[in-house]
């Protein structure tokens, strides 16, 4: 497989072309949110992504983004979002997972990333060897971190 | 060579012979092509050889010291100053000030202005100013205009004076594809219009703006002119002199030249009216504990060590560039751009930004490819070997007014050959198949 068709494989390319988790939050009454907005000042792309936060059981219960990208960054803030629905991730899994793919996508192509924290995020593991790719990857990721940072501070209020 | 028309294949071929980079490039069966001479040239072995040779022999302290050594140092240096003048024909080598690069350059006029109009706010700031520098004071009620196509670095600067002194920030907005027009600037600047400030060749359309006659209007109204010529120095002739044009920037490593310099010209009277922003060591005649005077222009704006062997490099690469011959090289990148905005527009799926009509743009053309992402599409072409520009070019409201957030821009210098445009194009065609949105034509 070129690197071509390693950074852009199908998985990448169905996602960033039915993104799932674009559109606007829909947050439970009570669930307390927290919105961040993330600016890629390379190409211009953005990304504004919210979380709802489940006060009994403290995971993430619902995560929806709004914006516009690449292909990697579209299917990354996708992938990001299909894994924090299927896993109903709190805020310290969710920061493990961020700790995962950012390890894996700075790594060079040097990493064995683990499936099965990362799920379907490995693919898109391609990216780390496309230095000037790695923030389009980490758009999403990095604007849910800064959900969870707003999260923790409402908590703690 | 010819003296006058275009360059020859052969021409070309030599000229790339003349250049490290692309000797190694041809060297290889399947070189890259470079169109990314917008963002950065690559330079003759004269201007790497030039910038070697005064190092291992004639490095000194320029305009420091007593020596001889300082003193020739100082002549190589001083003319590479007199050649620039010369190049972009401003009558004095006064005329020139070496600036770290051409953002630099404008900052040193946006910030000296700001440096004018504190000092005229109290008693105590008023050292801040130099003799005459009232002329540039700005407040509440004068406009400073640009457009909406400016380059980030002729934008900022003028919209942080905005605020710092009061005036209003202003601008042409650009039409669908991107270009604006003398009757837009006609009907944007007024008689509170202070500063005009706008780009002779826009780096994301490649529109040439009619100078002479901006230059006209903004004089009509008393406004100073400052242009950004980063794309026009290294592809066309250009005499600021003779476009009446006040204020001038542009870089060095866009021209063939080294890195880590960049040009200001201006008009004698308005230099030596211009207070210096960034202060210190050799722009100054006499301090004292209290206060200090500073020297007439260049050396105001020179302060600390400059950037010397690079200031020799470039004098070698505007040599280099005036032996080709700047009209032969407008006529030969014509015939490139020409090729190139027809290839564009004989593909379906591709929107080309900035005037249709080559004749109205200058070394470049960016594109938006509908359905895909011009980092995607940057993508594809670097593993087809074509290497070009993709992003927003420093140029995020341009791209916005366009309502796309990134472009691919394909850019040629001297060097830049047929075939490399044409795989520029094919390469296009090959990410418009790779992410399946070819058109149908």
């Amino acid at each position: 497989m070129s690197e071509l068709d390693a950074l852009y494989q199908e998985v990448i390319l169905d996602h960033s072309k039915r993104p799932i988790g674009k559109g606007a939050l829909d947050a439970p009454e009570g669930f307390p949110t927290a919105t961040h907005h993330e600016f890629n000042p390379s190409c211009g792309d953005e990304i504004d992504l919210s979380i709802a936060v489940d006060p009994g059981s403290g995971a993430i219960a619902k995560i929806a983004w709004e914006g516009q990208g690449c292909s990697i960054s579209t299917a990354s803030a996708s992938i990001l979002s299909q894994l924090v629905r299927d896993e109903k991730l709190t805020l310290d899994g969710a920061q493990e997972r961020i700790d995962a793919f950012r390890a894996m996508i700075q790594a060079r192509g040097a990493s064995e990333p683990d499936e099965d924290l990362l799920g379907d995020a490995v693919v898109l593991q391609g990216v780390s060897k496309f230095v000037m790719r790695i923030k389009c990857a980490m758009l999403g990721w990095v604007a849910l971190e800064a959900d969870l940072r707003q999260i923790e501070a409402k908590q703690s209020a | 060579m010819d003296i006058m028309g275009s360059l020859t294949t052969s021409d070309v071929a030599e000229l790339r012979s003349a250049f490290p980079y692309f000797a190694t490039l041809d060297a290889r069966t399947e070189g890259p092509a470079y169109l990314d001479s917008a963002a950065t040239s690559q330079r003759p072995a004269v201007v790497l050889d030039a910038e070697r040779r005064f190092l291992e022999s004639a490095n000194a302290a320029v305009h420091r010291g007593t020596s001889g050594a300082v003193g020739a140092a100082t002549e190589a240096f001083e003319g590479a100053r007199a050649t620039i003048a010369t190049f972009v024909g401003a009558a004095a080598p006064e005329q020139v000030v070496w600036a770290e690069n051409a953002t630099d350059a404008l900052n040193i006029v946006a910030l000296g202005i700001g440096e004018a109009s504190i000092a005229s706010s109290s008693p105590t700031a008023a050292q801040l100013g130099v003799p005459g520098s009232d002329r540039f004071v700005l407040g509440a009620g004068d406009e400073i205009l640009v457009t909406e196509a400016e380059h980030h670095a002729n934008l900022v600067p003028w919209q942080r004076l905005a605020a710092k002194t009061g005036a209003t920030f202003r601008y042409i907005p650009v039409r669908n594809d991107g270009t604006w027009t003398l009757d837009d600037a006609r009907a944007a600047i007024t008689a509170r219009t202070r500063i005009f400030a706008f780009a002779h060749v826009s780096n994301v359309t490649g529109l040439v703006a009619p100078v002479a006659e901006l230059v006209e209007l903004a004089h009509a109204v008393g406004a100073i002119t400052v242009l950004d010529a980063c794309q026009s120095v290294p592809h066309i002739p250009v005499d600021f002199d003779a476009l009446g044009v006040d204020f001038a920037a542009f870089s060095g490593h866009k021209m063939l030249g080294p890195n880590g310099i960049g040009v200001l010209v201006g008009r004698p009277e308005l230099l030596a009216a211009l207070p210096p922003a960034r202060t210190g060591g050799s722009a100054i005649t006499r301090v004292t504990m209290e206060t200090t005077e500073f020297m007439p222009p260049p050396m105001r704006f020179e302060a600390g060590t400059q950037p010397v062997s690079q200031a020799v490099g470039l004098g070698e690469a505007a040599r280099f560039l005036e032996e080709v011959g700047m009209a032969r090289i407008a006529t030969r990148e014509h015939e490139l751009v020409e090729r190139l905005v027809a290839g564009i527009a004989a593909t379906p799926g591709l929107r080309l930004l900035g005037p249709s009509d080559p004749s109205q743009r200058v070394a470049l053309a960016a594109v938006s490819v509908d359905g895909v992402h011009a980092h995607d599409v940057g993508q594809v072409l670097d593993a087809e070997g074509v290497l070009v520009r993709v992003g927003h070019h420093c140029a995020q409201p341009l791209h916005r007014a366009l309502g796309i957030t990134s472009s691919t821009r394909a850019s040629v210098h001297i060097t830049t050959t047929e075939d490399e445009i044409d795989r520029f194009l094919d390469a296009l065609r090959g990410a418009q198949r790779y992410f399946g949105v070819e058109a149908k034509s």
